[in-house]
């Protein structure tokens, strides 16, 4: 029997994250990035690299696209029989890609551009489009969404990032928010959906780092109808924000202090009223704590966000140029992409830096 | 490589692998070469490690790579930029002046040398470094801290000026000096007592306190071209751990 990394042996290490965001939703190529978490590629194993683009479907930026991996003909046929029963399809097709030494066994990935039809009353239909993705991830063996939003997708497999993005062709495609991740898995196995980014409507997440709460917060989001089938930390991170911020509606800035909770040394401390709000926060949402060290990217089609744990257990270095803003492992990753910055700076533990589309 | 004039070196580092260029690095110097200066560095790691010679220089232009000067022993490394983590790692002795900030860890596990920082530093500068016979290490941060600064000390010096800061904020975070149990930190300004661990407490300077950072801050000040004036005169507050053996009773019947 082959050996699988992190199932049958652990490996410690660090991944290595990316994002870049320009302000103002002008789109720019996959070139710059794959550069930028390529030098970073002593963050990552081989064992799965990925990007999240935002803004790259203009044309078709009013249906949902769904990324899809196969791992066999009958999945495919299954999930598609499926898609018909929901949606109204727009536009199917392959996604393109290059074939190159480094990236091998890759499944069958296609994507899907549909309209959901037959929404129930009671229904939002981003809940349509979760519960799909949700029925397909657990029910429908072999298919596996790898992202379901407007204008975005997901692009993730097994390899180090620079060659899936290579594989992908990513330098063909135009986005506004582009994050990229470089995997070192330490606890479940390497396989292509299993890698970063982690994707749910128009959210995605890329993460550093090992959520010990893994647990509590998986059995706080099937309260609301979330099933964590991947086993993985960014899946529980990316409902946990969807949860947040799409359903709760709360602001980021507040949604940040939810996962990376203030002290309560530090609330003692605070002015009446804020001691209230953060008490309040802690109080209803402390299954929804994040605990362990992490550095997350997180992004959807009008943000982009890096956030750290409380101590920062993981490293996240943030820089501004014009209308651009960078979040990364490493300063030197940014400088690749962009060598002269206007501002650089790290942030502190907890405390998010965001990046806001402004149109 | 080229060589310019008497023994200065330099090596255009663009786009060279770390094991390339450190491999290189080491041929130079067991060659002979004094002065290094490494042009359009980025990201590059393990830059200056386990290297000897207290009379070999490295400057650096551009953002080194983690692990800068790890166990190092002996030579000088002044970098023209930022620098990332774990910067001296468990270095021996040397120095090393940064003319930026660094990220987190800075001065992990310092065994001796000096670590000059212009700029800020990240989480957990300072984690356990400490001091043998002759050695001592010392690291001097020209801006502020993130938490955790000095966490687990056993030895050395550590000195925070807040130059970038009115000094209305204390220069450190949080969690100050946790576990602390050997060496000695100056901070200029104040600094609550929530800031700092439950093993450190703040004193008073006296005057070979202040003779102590006279001697180190006028260093600093040479070595980053800074006109610092009198400032060893400033309030400064001194925080010492106030048993050598803060856990020694944790696991005593």
């Amino acid at each position: 029997m082959q050996l699988m990394a992190d199932r049958d042996y652990k490996i410690s290490s660090a991944c290595g994250v990316l994002g870049i965001m320009n302000e103002n939703g002008r789109r720019f190529s996959g070139e710059n990035i794959m550069k930028g978490i390529a030098l970073m590629r002593e963050r990552s194993n081989g064992l799965g690299g990925g990007f999240a683009a935002h803004g790259i479907y203009p044309d078709y930026k009013d249906y949902y696209a769904f990324h899809m991996l196969f791992e066999t003909e009958i999945a495919k046929n299954i999930t598609e029989e499926y898609f018909k029963l929901h949606y109204k399809f727009i536009k199917s097709e392959p996604i393109p890609t290059r074939q190159i030494p480094e990236i091998k066994n890759s499944p069958l990935i296609w994507r899907y551009f549909l309209e959901p039809k037959n929404i129930g009353v009671f229904e939002t239909e981003s809940d349509f489009v979760v519960s799909t993705v949700m029925h397909i991830n657990q029910n429908i063996k072999d298919a596996f969404v790898a992202s379901s939003g407007k204008n975005m997708g997901v692009f993730k497999g097994v390899g180090y990032p620079e060659d899936i993005g290579r594989f992908f062709r990513l330098e063909e495609y135009g986005a506004y928010i582009w994050t990229a991740h470089g995997r070192f898995p330490t606890n479940t196995v390497a396989w292509w959906g299993g890698a970063h980014p982690f994707g749910l409507l128009d959210w995605t997440v890329v993460h550093n780092g090992e959520i010990s709460s893994y647990g509590i917060n998986k059995r706080y989001l099937e309260n609301y109808g979330y099933k964590c089938s991947f086993f993985t930390d960014t899946e529980v991170i990316t409902y946990l924000f969807d949860l947040l911020i799409r359903k709760h509606e709360l602001p980021i800035e507040m949604a940040a202090k939810v996962v990376a909770a203030t002290f309560w040394s530090e609330i003692d401390r605070l002015p009446e009223k804020q001691k209230e709000l953060h008490e309040t926060l802690r109080i209803i949402y402390s299954s929804a704590l994040l605990n362990g060290p992490f550095a997350v990217i997180l992004a959807n089609n009008n943000m982009m966000v890096g956030i750290n744990d409380r101590i920062k257990l993981r490293p996240l270095v943030a820089a501004r140029k014009d209308d651009f803003v960078f979040v990364s492992s490493e300063e030197s990753a940014i400088r690749e992409t962009e060598p002269v910055l206007d501002e650089v700076w790290t942030p502190k533990g907890g405390e998010p830096v965001i990046g806001r589309l402004k149109i | 490589m080229e060589y310019l004039g008497g023994s200065v070196l330099r090596i255009d580092a663009k786009g060279i692998h770390y094991k390339e260029l450190n491999e290189k690095i080491n041929e130079v110097v067991l060659s002979g070469a004094k002065d290094i200066v490494l042009d359009n560095i980025n990201g590059q790691r393990y830059i200056g490690d386990n290297l000897s010679g207290s009379d070999v220089k490295i400057t650096i232009n551009g953002v080194p790579g983690n692990d800068l000067a790890a166990f190092m022993d002996g030579p000088t490394i002044v970098v023209n930029a930022n620098a990332q983590d774990a910067l001296c790692n468990t270095m021996n002795s040397g120095k090393v002046v940064i003319h930026g900030s660094v990220g987190d860890i800075a001065g992990y596990a310092m065994r001796g040398g000096k670590l000059f920082i212009k700029n800020n530093v990240g989480y957990r500068s300072g984690i356990h470094m400490k001091s043998y016979k002759d050695l001592f290490p010392v690291i001097i941060v020209g801006g502020t801290t993130g938490d955790f600064f000095g966490e687990y000390m056993a030895g050395g010096m550590g000195i925070v000026l807040g130059l970038n800061s009115d000094l209305k904020k204390s220069v450190v975070g949080n969690y100050i000096g946790t576990g602390m149990h050997g060496g000695v930190i100056y901070l200029r300004g104040n600094v609550e007592d929530y800031q700092l661990g439950k093993e450190i407490k703040k004193f008073d300077l006296d005057d070979n306190d202040r003779a102590a950072l006279k001697k180190h801050l006028s260093e600093f000040a040479a070595d980053l071209n800074l006109d610092l004036k009198d400032i060893y005169n400033d309030k400064f507050v001194k925080l010492i751990p106030y048993t050598h053996r803060p856990y020694g009773k944790l696991y005593a019947y």
